[in-house]
């Protein structure tokens, strides 16, 4: 069993989080968007990645990754944070 | 594995012992199949009520709601509590059935199984 | 400026280095006081640390970054809830059944988040290393925000319906809620590295998004845009704690082999327990959402199962399994909601809010829902139960029930593999016997019995005259104890609970809103006919 059990993220739904959303989508093709009633839920198998540039390019200006913090609802996975990258994972 | 504590030789106190329930013991009673009345049921009752009291004033306040308490055929209905099953005698007392504080006594009424087999 | 031309300006500290200044930065080796004198609780559990160095956050949060998005989510908070007071918002929610579950979740949880409050306080005091230490510290402000948010938010409601004026006195005195006070007390008396394991990774890691994702989402799909947004405003800081709970498991892991039994040994305790707890959110999402957004069922199939299960396989490499008895969940999965809204309804007039019985579409929701136990166990019961309330006789229990000696519900499940079957399980601790709901609760006290025989069941407290209030005489001729008991719980029998239908609660909500109190069964009153 390596790198295929899903991670997901939650993100309330939102303004805000529509660019975020948008990026994860684009940087990790194998994401899933699950829609409910004010949140949604991506998962991905194995490795999800957020990338800074990609959610600043879409949101159109400045994008600090802590800034997730305020519009986040849950995660599964191992996190390493960066400047450029928020990444969740599983290293089974 | 024991408790860990940082005070060695740590024990709490035994909150429920029977010199707290002023001369009454826990009895704690279940009517298997009968979910429907979602618990077995506890009652304070003195060490000497004779287990005739229990059938005839306990009960039917307890039970007696449900359509099959009214059909109980009491001759055939089994009672066990966790030491297996037993054999009441009406004119002896809790003490003398050997119920001790909380001892969890059940019955079953084979055939009635509960209303349209829902508890 | 022109003059500065050549100066470089300070590089900006990476996010990895602020955070390294902040923790390894500032903390310091004690010189004039030993170590064991400063930190008296971090021996005794068994935990073998080496080097608290090791310690990763992996959210690197600064303290001004900290307060910096901390102040965002507030005002963002507040900005709703104000909108949701001045549109009177309470009232464009489905209907007044849904309101009863906020009755339990300020009476039941509010309670939970203070009580987090204190015991990542003191984990903040009694932790060596600094990272852990500031991560806690950072949880022990998150939670008291979670108390007041939620008490600030639900203090609009309190202005309209009946039952959530004196929470803190319910959740310290009402028999059910001995529930979540006891799983608390008995984490916040446990040692740091127990504490630390069943709340950030037991409960908060495994188990916490089933109570907040899908009950807040439902939530939202009935109207309740105040609770959807201090309960996702939580949440947020959840992933946070979430995340410090796996750290935590990661690094005991890492630090001993010998970490490993110990470590074992409490995530599975502590995942029965806040098991057990949930059982209370099961019934809030099955029964008292009138709309659904999805089963406990499901939540805990797609919750549990599945992100509970990459979550073991991925601690596997340390020898860690999944937690014991995580099969009776699966099995339990199918009845507990329904086992637990039997009971509520049966005891309706000792509880602090009123019921029903689940509508004909209800009904046929839960027999999609749960197709191998809904139509064969529960929906006989529930149209039995109809016809006695039609008939005006409806179905009361009144006897009070032996409790299990560890969590404190009352001992209604039923045998993992038959749901017509009361689970009996007890032990006896010298020359006393104990009654336990299950495996895990008997197994938990088996292992610490010298803990568990003190603690305070409700029953039993009643029946020993603790339970009366102030004043009350057990010897009048007219005395009542189970009245008493209520009064003194803080329950106003014929205001508080009853069936929802007769409920003061029900009528003023017809009569303000001119929306039938209950969606699926019609008006009570002519407030509603007339506009109709
Ligand atoms: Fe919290
Ligand atoms: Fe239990």
């Amino acid at each position: 069993m390596s790198n295929i059990q899903p991670v997901f993220i939650a993100l309330q739904a939102n303004n805000d989080t529509l660019p975020i959303i948008e990026a994860i989508c684009s940087d990790n093709p194998q994401a899933q968007v699950n829609e409910y009633p004010a949140m949604v839920k991506i998962n991905c198998p194995g490795r999800m990645v957020i990338r800074r540039s990609s959610v600043e390019e879409r949101m159109g200006r400045d994008f600090d990754l802590r800034e997730l913090q305020i519009n986040l609802i849950s995660l599964a996975g191992e996190v390493d944070e960066s400047e450029d990258e928020f990444v969740l994972f599983w290293k089974a | 594995m024991p408790v860990k504590a940082i005070k060695p030789g740590y024990h709490g106190e035994f909150r429920d012992r029977v010199e707290n329930f002023r001369g009454q013991q826990l009895l704690n009673i279940c009517w298997e199949k009968h979910t429907m009345f979602g618990w077995p049921m506890c009652i304070p009752v003195p060490p000497e009520m004779p287990f005739g009291a229990l059938l005839e004033q306990v009960l039917p306040g307890i039970y007696g709601a449900h359509p099959d308490f009214a059909r109980i055929k009491w001759n055939e209905v089994q009672w066990s509590s966790a030491k297996g099953p037993f054999t009441p005698d009406p004119s002896k007392s809790m003490v003398e059935h050997g119920f001790k504080h909380k001892t969890q006594i059940r019955f079953r009424t084979p055939g009635l199984d509960g209303h349209n087999g829902a508890g | 400026m022109a003059a500065d031309g050549d100066l470089k300006p300070i590089k900006k500290l990476s996010l990895k280095e602020n955070y390294a200044l902040l923790t390894r930065g500032l903390g310091w080796e004690p010189t004039y006081e030993k170590k064991e004198e400063i930190f008296r609780t971090i021996d005794f559990e068994g935990i073998k640390i080496h080097d608290w160095e090791k310690w990763e956050d992996p959210f690197r949060l600064t303290m001004d970054a900290y307060w910096k998005y901390q102040g965002e989510k507030e005002r963002k908070l507040y900005a709703i809830i104000d909108a949701f007071q001045q549109n009177n918002g309470q009232f464009n929610v489905t209907d007044a059944r849904y309101v009863q579950a906020l009755k339990l979740f300020l009476n039941g949880i509010v309670g939970l988040e203070y009580a987090s409050h204190r015991g990542f306080n003191i984990l903040g005091r009694e932790f060596p290393g600094v990272g852990p230490r500031i991560a806690a510290q950072m949880q022990a402000i998150d939670e008291l925000r979670h108390a007041t948010t939620q008490i600030h938010a639900i203090s609009h409601y309190n202005r309209f319906f009946e039952g959530m004026a004196d929470f803190p006195h319910q959740f310290d005195r009402v028999w059910y809620l001995s529930i979540p006070k006891s799983f608390f007390e008995d984490a916040v008396s446990s040692g740091p590295f127990e504490f630390i394991v069943a709340i950030s990774f037991a409960f908060e890691y495994v188990l916490t998004n089933l109570a907040f994702m899908p009950w807040m989402s439902g939530a939202a799909f009935n109207g309740d845009m105040s609770t959807v947004s201090f309960g996702f405003s939580a949440q947020s800081d959840e992933a946070r704690h979430m995340t410090l709970g796996i750290e935590v498991i990661k690094f005991l892991l890492e630090q001993d082999p010998d970490n490993v039994p110990l470590v074992q040994k409490w995530i599975d305790k502590w995942f029965w327990r806040g098991y057990r707890l949930l059982a209370l959110l099961a019934t809030m999402m099955d029964y008292m959402l009138p709309k659904r957004v999805m089963s406990w069922s499901e939540a805990w199939t797609i919750y549990y199962e599945e992100n509970g299960g990459a979550l073991f396989a991925d601690l596997a490499r340390y020898g860690i399994r999944p937690p014991k008895y995580a099969d009776v969940t699966i099995k339990e999965k199918q009845r507990v909601s329904h086992e637990m809204w039997s009971i509520f309804y049966s005891v309706r007039n000792a509880v602090g809010f009123p019921v029903w019985l689940p509508s004909a579409e209800e009904m046929d929701w839960f027999s999609e829902k749960y197709p191998d136990t809904f139509d064969r166990y529960y929906r006989p019961r529930f149209e039995h139960w109809r016809e006695l309330e039609e008939k005006g006789t409806p179905f009361t229990n009144m006897t009070l029930p032996q409790l299990c000696q560890v969590c404190q519900w009352p001992c209604i499940y039923t045998e993992p593999d038959d749901p017509t079957e009361f689970v009996h399980r007890e032990t006896e601790y010298q020359g006393e016997t104990f009654h336990f709901c299950s495996d895990g609760c008997k197994d938990i006290f088996c292992n610490e019995p010298e803990k568990y025989v003190h603690a305070w069941l409700p029953v039993h407290q009643i029946y020993q005259g603790n339970c009366f209030p102030e004043g009350a005489d057990p010897t009048a001729p007219d005395f009542n104890p189970l009245v008493a008991a209520l009064q003194y719980m803080g329950i106003k029998p014929g205001v508080d609970g009853g069936l929802m239908s007769q409920h003061v609660d029900a009528s003023r909500w017809e009569q303000w809103t001119s929306r039938p109190a209950n969606l699926h069964e019609g008006a009570i009153t002519q407030a509603v006919r007339k506009t109709t």
